[in-house]
């Protein structure tokens, strides 16, 4: 069961982030990108992460990836064009990735053994146990991030805004 | 059936090798933007794997903790996209290169 479903999502996943790659219109990525972002919340509630995936749709996939679109719209981004530097990185990018890529499989994988199974449900953080230690333990670091929303969205308007 | 948490980190491999490939291949400024942050949900992939692995908590604080910053960074640089495309008329990367040698 568990092995089934991690496959079907984390198929979800690598689609939707190739099909990001291949799509040339900005709206076609921005959507198969929310795909990833809501595959990506059941396989965190796989790994017991109940309060990780309700904030991963809610932040992610709503809030964040409205944004995205939101702008997309807001400015009419249409089809992207080929340029000169694009050869480039063509010629950089994809054997990058790939090497990338390799390197990391090879790293995971051969360290399996050390490594154990996931069991569903055999650990489940709830959300009184992530509150716990935010709360408790981490309320400076709490505030300060909430600081730094405060700072963003300030910062967000005094960029967005028209000049006169 | 039990999936091995490796298979879980190659899978947040391959999520991030597509975001860096997308980041360099990709010419529309927004959908480079798009696949940081890809590679940042891959990233947050590997913490719940890892806070699964060896069952701690504070993975997941961490992957709390980078959602907040994304949101963040998404807002502000979404500002600097739109602020750059009254200023430019172009959304293309190639025709921004203000700072390029």
């Amino acid at each position: 069961m568990h092995l089934v479903l991690f496959f079907i999502f984390g198929g979800l996943c690598v689609v939707g982030a190739l099909n990001l790659l291949l799509q040339s219109h900005p709206i076609n990525s921005a959507l198969s990108l929310i795909v990833v972002m809501s595959s990506l919340a059941v396989l965190y509630l796989l790994l017991g992460a109940e309060f990780l995936a309700a904030a991963q749709v809610i932040v992610y996939s709503g809030a964040i990836m409205v944004l995205f679109t939101f702008v997309i719209m807001l400015l009419n981004a249409g089809r992207e064009e080929r340029t000169h530097g694009s050869r480039m990185a063509y010629i950089a990018g994809f054997p990058g990735a790939a090497v990338l890529l390799g390197l990391l499989s090879y790293i995971f994988l051969s360290n399996r053994g050390h490594l154990g199974n996931a069991r569903l449900g055999s650990y489940l953080v709830t959300t009184g146990d992530l509150s716990r230690v935010l709360f408790r333990d981490l309320l400076l670091p709490f505030e300060v991030t909430s600081v730094l929303i405060l700072i963003a969205i300030l910062g967000a308007v005094a960029l967005a805004r028209k000049e006169h | 059936m039990d999936v091995p948490i490796a298979y879980y980190l190659v899978l947040s491999a391959i999520l991030f090798s597509i975001g860096v490939a997308a980041f360099l291949i990709k010419r529309n400024i927004i959908t480079v933007f798009m696949s940081i942050e890809l590679m940042l949900n891959a990233v947050n992939l590997t913490f719940v794997a890892f806070a699964h692995e060896w069952h701690r908590v504070s993975g997941q604080i961490f992957v709390f903790f980078v959602m907040v910053v994304a949101a963040a960074e998404a807002a502000v640089g979404l500002a600097i996209i739109i602020a750059i495309f009254r200023a430019r008329n172009t959304l293309n990367v190639d025709q921004v290169d203000l700072m390029k040698l």
